[in-house]
């Protein structure tokens, strides 16, 4: 018994030997087939992230480069800019709404869809398409459902409501109102502190948008709920409410979290159906650093603004992602 | 006994109240797209934005040929963009994710992490170097540009795909595999490869419809009407003031035509796609 294990042994040890030099080798050119792809995102993603540091630390301001160092001049003037100041505020109103939004629906929607109804599958495939679809698609769209027209010759929504004898008009995309706008502001913000009214057409078309997407991960995730689960705290007389409230939604919370850091990260740098839809305006009632980058940079060549505008939006999305990338590698490195 | 003939109508209240909502909800995502389908079938003489919601009363395509007028170039450039970048994505991506699936190494995790985060970052932060490199090595302003752009950033997201796709092949497979004397590519070739038809419907799936839907690129890297994709168009057409507002609707299902076609076809694979963009394969 003890000499045939031992020759087993001797036998895989043999055998082990040249394998292992081998497989170092084929380990070898696994790293040689993954080289340009790790150098191109070495190069066009931290190189060039490292590039655009360098250009906002500049005073690059016309079209002939000027790379001298101007230290962060360029973001204390962004960040005192009332265009910037704008942008900010937008961007948090419009990430506040859009998450929420796209959460409640999202998990609404699948819930409707996981209850077992007839046209499960159409129902579902209506309720994702717009993912398939271009910002600048539904920007276009949008634009004209939200175009107000007059009270006597109403277009778009308001032209529906008319025809459902709702005689409502709203200039939601004319105005540059923000919503209260008033009170007391400290002297360094020079931007009126509420909702830009001409925001929530934007916001219900990104939510039309990826409020499908959140449906889809949570029906995912309500399928892997195990029925014996809920079976059992139904014995236990526990209502439907309790089991949503108890069972259901701390379950969901990996879900929700994922679906706050993609939809977090689009919104901060939502630029392709606002630039559509209102351009940014009213005035800069929609507005975003997106746009601001866009404009500073590539309409009025002041290079080292934008890039620093180009670097804040880096940061921003960098707080969201940065904990999220780390935690994943976390526990991927556990399997 | 006693209590089912009770239970009985209280459950088909709450069953036609969960059809409403849900066909409420269905009405308010197919709203743009029914504008846009019965103004591109208006004849030009009834296109009137005071109807806007009436049907045609005649069947006329005239609104979709004079937005197809404005779109046809930039819709052939997009086709000729999109088919190389999805194809040379997918293999760089399906290479990467057997390395970094199946042939470990130290560090592999942390590369890996360090790859994803490309696929987050606001773009904004690459544009001027990308611009200026473009520039200088000759390729600003062209097709082949932009089908470079398209290729490097889209390594993280199919890299990701193929990596958690590969995760489920069984690691025996490839072990069994080494003990028959099959090195890196043989075990590719034989083992890997043909179990990746599915994963290469995935991210050519994702690929088209997100290189196809992508703007800033191309709004940033084409500077000629000849080169630039249907998106950059799409837009130009809803940014001029003379345009006639059908046009603009029937331009915009025009642009959407495509990956709708695809996602009709192939959702399945469409929502995988999706969901693997969300970490956790």
């Amino acid at each position: 018994m003890a000499e045939a294990t031992t020759s087993v042994v001797e036998k895989s040890a043999e055998r082990a030997a040249p394998k292992k030099s081998l497989q170092l080798n084929e380990k070898l050119i696994g790293i040689l087939m993954i080289s340009p792809s790790v150098i191109a995102i070495a190069v066009f993603v931290y190189g060039f992230i490292a590039w655009t540091g360098w250009v906002s630390l500049s005073r690059w301001r016309g079209i002939v480069a000027d790379l001298s160092y101007a230290g962060f001049e360029n973001y204390i003037n962004v960040f005192k800019s009332y265009r910037f100041q704008t942008d900010i505020r937008n961007t948090i109103v419009f990430t506040l709404f859009f998450l929420l939004g796209s959460l409640v629906i999202g998990l609404l929607l699948a819930m409707l869809v996981d209850s077992r109804v007839k046209g499960e599958s159409f129902f579902r495939t209506v309720y994702l398409f717009p993912m398939a679809l271009s910002f600048v698609v539904t920007g276009t769209a949008w634009q004209w459902l939200f175009s107000p027209g007059t009270p006597q010759e109403p277009h778009g929504l308001n032209q529906l409501f008319h025809m459902f004898g709702l005689h409502v008009y709203q200039n939601w995309s004319t105005t540059s109102y923000v919503w209260p706008g008033g009170g007391w502001r400290p002297d360094w913000l020079r931007i009126p502190v509420g909702i830009p009214v001409a925001m929530i057409p934007v916001i219900v078309a990104a939510i039309w948008q990826m409020s499908g997407f959140t449906m889809a991960m949570y029906l995912a995730g309500l399928r892997g709920i195990p029925e014996d689960l809920k079976e059992a705290a139904r014995v236990d007389g526990a209502s439907e409410w309790q089991i949503f409230r108890k069972i259901t939604l701390p379950l969901l919370q990996p879900i929700t979290l994922s679906a706050v850091i993609v939809l977090g990260h689009i919104s901060l740098k939502i630029f392709d159906l606002i630039i559509t839809q209102t351009g940014g305006g009213p005035g800069f009632a929609t507005d975003v650093p997106g746009i601001y980058m866009y404009e500073t940079t590539f309409k009025s060549n002041k290079y080292a603004e934008g890039a620093a505008v180009a670097i804040i939006m880096l940061l921003l999305v960098s707080v969201l992602i940065i904990p999220y990338l780390i935690y994943n590698m976390r526990s991927e490195t556990e399997r | 006994m006693s209590t089912k003939p009770m239970q009985l109508p209280r459950i088909r209240y709450s069953r036609i109240i969960i059809y409403l909502v849900m066909i409420a909800f269905a009405i308010f995502y197919l709203l743009p797209v029914y504008l846009m389908l019965i103004t591109g079938m208006k004849s030009f003489e009834e296109v009137s934005i005071s109807r806007m919601w009436a049907l045609p009363s005649s069947l006329s395509f005239d609104s979709f040929a004079a937005a197809w007028e404005r779109l046809d170039v930039s819709f052939l450039n997009s086709i000729k963009l999109v088919i190389p970048a999805t194809v040379i994505s997918s293999i760089l991506g399906s290479m990467n994710g057997y390395v970094l699936s199946k042939w470990k190494f130290r560090g592999v995790d942390a590369i890996f992490t360090a790859i994803l985060f490309g696929m987050f970052i606001p773009y904004q932060s690459i544009l001027i170097p990308l611009v200026l490199t473009l520039q200088k090595i000759g390729l600003y302003g062209s097709i082949p540009g932009l089908i470079l752009t398209h290729v490097v950033y889209g390594i993280p997201i199919t890299t990701l795909i193929f990596r958690n796709y590969y995760a489920g092949i069984p690691g025996e497979l490839v072990e069994a595999g080494k003990v028959d004397g099959a090195g890196f590519f043989g075990i590719y070739r034989h083992i890997i490869f043909p179990l990746s038809v599915t994963g290469f419907v995935v991210v050519a799936i994702w690929q088209f419809t997100s290189i196809w839907n992508e703007f800033l690129f191309g709004l940033i890297i084409t500077n000629s009407p000849e080169q630039r994709p249907v998106t950059v168009a799409l837009q130009n057409i809803a940014g001029s003031q003379y345009t006639l507002w059908n046009v603009q609707m029937a331009g915009a299902l025009l642009v959407a035509i495509p990956t709708l076609v695809v996602y009709v076809l192939l959702g399945r694979y469409f929502l995988r796609g999706l969901l693997s963009g969300a970490l956790k394969g």
